[in-house]
């Protein structure tokens, strides 16, 4: 693939796998192994399981408020496994599928959405910032990675994700714009799920897709089947290494769509027809990935059925092992906002202890 | 060999100091790298120290300051301009919602060790926007901290260690007074040590506490009522938070008596936060009222209405006298 040859102002959408799990685009399709396309695979089963799961705990009251991934496990997974070790990942809240092919153990995940910081301690050599929550901010600091890289001579990439609805953001053009000028190397990722909450996408912009915004900015952008696998790691591997051979940043579109709720905050019953979700429901990404590893005799029904069963196990064993033990820390709480506390901290936590304790 | 620095020329120096011992230092912000930005406060750094470590960026605060988180986190030490603090509030997400907070979020993983200068302050016959001063709404963002410098020898000082301390930094310039002295100060790097106020006139009577520009006129107050029998005691606070408590809260146990004299809004600022830890930890000392006198809580009036703003030596010498009196 060129990215030239998907001029986003054509409004031509990159694909390979479409969603009868046929290739159409044999050209473009990225050369796995049987290992590597069964590693995918499971990955995505993996994300798929940790979000059902999460979900299920939460309606148990085991689990807070979650933001369910469910549908994107293309756009996540296939755009983080075109990353090496030495690249940042730099998250919005919903990239599951990428943390994992990153390095980030299910505990921490678990952990951050069971409410404890801990889980946003990356272990060592894992290139990947917390969870950001102000919509588009996030993508200042993979364009301010890109700029350091490039000032400190690192052969590095940052890949930065945000939603259709980050996009409407000024963080979302101050980014674009800053790793464009500074020819840094980034690439962006929008994973155009078609809702910000209630939002409709349509109500974000006027652009005839999120792509061609690329162009002002003087980056290459392109629109790729966001719930195709191979199209995404394709156009993902193409921005990397351009971005890795000095020749800038790129934003590419991963048009998917999010099958359940925004978090569990929410009902999508109340904004959107059941119509549009069942319309969206035989395009899932892990169902044409699985239809075409089966024709390829890749997968076998016993092979998943054996992996899905130890991804549960793994699933809830993780999750057992945080819960009713992860309460924060008191001096947790007040030791981590400067590297030496100062005095008026110091005095409020005594104070609290104090009080625990039953003294004064 | 003489090192004579007016307060920019002190913050230019400090740059200079660092660039060159740090590599990880780098500079930039809106005009900063070509012009050497709009006061010469980064004047010559990008001749010396080239395009890739001190540079011009677009024009979008929030780009400025987000950027800088990446670059920190990945070991840069970013010494970012604002061009004037009240140009600043783009930036307010990225400063509140990330520099301040990466170290909490991560436990300690990640860190934004970033220095966020600007010029603050009125008083110089300026446009709308471009005299506020805004301490108080960063010295209550947990995980940031807030400098103040008033003299030359301070600035350099202050600013040098703002950029080698560990946590993110706001070091807002008295740019009334950028030019208004100079001071013989080393010429090589030196710290002033940032959470540490420094009594200026050691005292009996009165404390006042004060910072940036007030300074020089708290000073000039006090000399306009040198024949009225009254020692004050002057603090400059110099670091906003993490405040320098011990300071004032010793200094009143003397004096029994205190005036927070400050540029920004009284209500909810800076000098209510002294006067209620005077109240908490030197009630049983007080003799009078502790008191205000600071700027309105008003926005701060285009420059045929300035002059009535900013408190004059006149009326801090009233005041003085006032609480001194009670």
């Amino acid at each position: 693939m060129r990215l030239e040859d998907y001029n986003p102002l054509e409004n031509k959408e990159f694909s390979i796998l479409n969603s009868d799990g046929e290739i159409i685009n044999e050209k473009d399709l990225p050369d796995f192994t049987d290992e590597e396309l069964l590693y995918l695979y499971k990955t995505m089963l993996y994300t798929r399981t940790i979000d059902e799961k999460a979900l299920s705990y939460q309606r148990q009251g085991r689990m807070l408020t979650y933001a369910p991934n469910t549908g994107q496990e293309a756009a996540q997974v296939g755009s983080a496994y075109a990353m090496k070790d030495e690249d940042w990942l730099v998250p919005a809240f919903r990239e599951l599928g990428a943390w994992l092919v990153k390095g980030v153990p299910l505990k921490n995940i678990y952990l951050y959405w069971y409410g404890n910081e801990w889980g946003s301690y990356m272990p060592e050599g894992v290139r990947v910032l917390p969870i950001s929550i102000p919509i588009a901010s996030q993508l200042q600091h993979a364009a301010g990675i890109g700029m350091a890289n490039n000032i400190k001579g690192e052969k590095s990439v940052a890949v930065g994700y945000v939603g259709d609805g980050g996009t409407s953001e000024g963080d979302f053009h101050e980014a674009l714009n800053f790793a464009a000028v500074f020819k840094a190397p980034v690439v962006f990722i929008v994973q155009n799920n078609q809702y910000a909450i209630s939002t409709h996408r349509n109500i974000q912009t006027m652009s005839k897709n999120i792509a061609m915004k690329a162009v002002a900015y003087g980056m290459p952008g392109i629109l790729v089947d966001g719930n195709d696998i191979f199209a995404v790691y394709a156009a993902t591997k193409e921005a990397i290494e351009r971005a890795r051979n000095g020749e800038g940043p790129t934003l590419i579109e991963a048009y998917t769509y999010r099958l359940g709720a925004h978090t569990t905050s929410d009902d999508p019953t109340k904004y959107r027809e059941d119509e549009e979700v069942e319309k969206w429901k035989p395009k899932d990404p892990i169902l044409r990935f699985k239809i075409y590893l089966k024709n390829k005799g890749i997968l076998t029904d016993e092979w998943e059925e054996k992996t899905l069963d130890e991804l549960e196990k793994e699933v809830m064993s993780t999750f057992e092992s945080i819960e009713n033990k992860s309460d924060t820390e008191i001096d947790d709480i007040f030791k981590y906002h400067y590297e030496t506390m100062p005095p008026q901290l110091e005095e409020q936590l005594t104070e609290y202890k104090s009080f625990l304790e039953g003294g004064k | 060999m003489a090192n004579t620095l007016n307060i920019v020329q002190a913050v230019n120096q400090a740059l200079m100091n660092e660039l060159e011992l740090d590599k990880s230092v780098v500079v930039y912000g809106e005009d900063v790298g070509l012009e050497g930005g709009v006061f010469r406060a980064t004047v010559d750094l990008q001749k010396k120290f080239g395009k890739e470590r001190v540079f011009d960026s677009p024009l979008a605060e929030s780009g400025i300051a987000g950027t800088a988180v990446g670059m920190a986190v990945t070991g840069l030490k970013p010494v970012i301009e604002m061009q004037f603090s009240g140009f600043a509030y783009p930036a307010f997400n990225q400063i509140i919602s990330h520099v301040a907070r990466m170290r909490n979020r991560s436990r300690g993983r990640y860190t934004a060790p970033i220095v966020i200068r600007a010029p603050y302050g009125g008083g110089i016959r300026a446009l709308e926007h471009h005299s506020e001063s805004t301490e108080a709404l960063y010295a209550q963002i947990p995980g940031l901290k807030v400098v103040i410098p008033s003299t030359p020898y301070d600035a350099k000082g202050l600013l040098i260690a703002a950029i080698r301390d560990p946590d993110p930094v706001i070091f807002w310039e008295p740019k009334r007074i950028y030019r208004a002295f100079k001071q013989e100060i080393p010429e090589e790097a030196y710290e002033i040590p940032i959470g540490k106020a420094k009594i200026l006139q050691e005292g009996e009577d009165i404390t006042i506490v004060t910072w940036g520009a007030m300074v020089r006129d708290v000073q000039k107050a006090v000399d306009l009522i040198k024949n009225e029998n009254i020692s004050p005691e002057i603090i400059d606070l110099r670091t906003i938070a993490p405040m320098d408590r011990d300071s004032f809260i010793e200094s009143v146990k003397k004096t029994g008596r205190i005036l927070v004299v400050h540029e920004a809004p009284k209500t909810l600022g800076v000098g209510a936060e002294i006067i209620s830890i005077v109240n908490e930890k030197a009630f049983l000392y007080l003799e009078a009222p502790p008191t205000r006198l600071t700027g309105f809580d008003t926005t701060f009036p285009l420059p045929r209405g300035e002059k009535h703003y900013i408190p004059t030596p006149e009326r801090i010498a009233k005041t003085i006298l006032e609480v001194v009196r009670y």
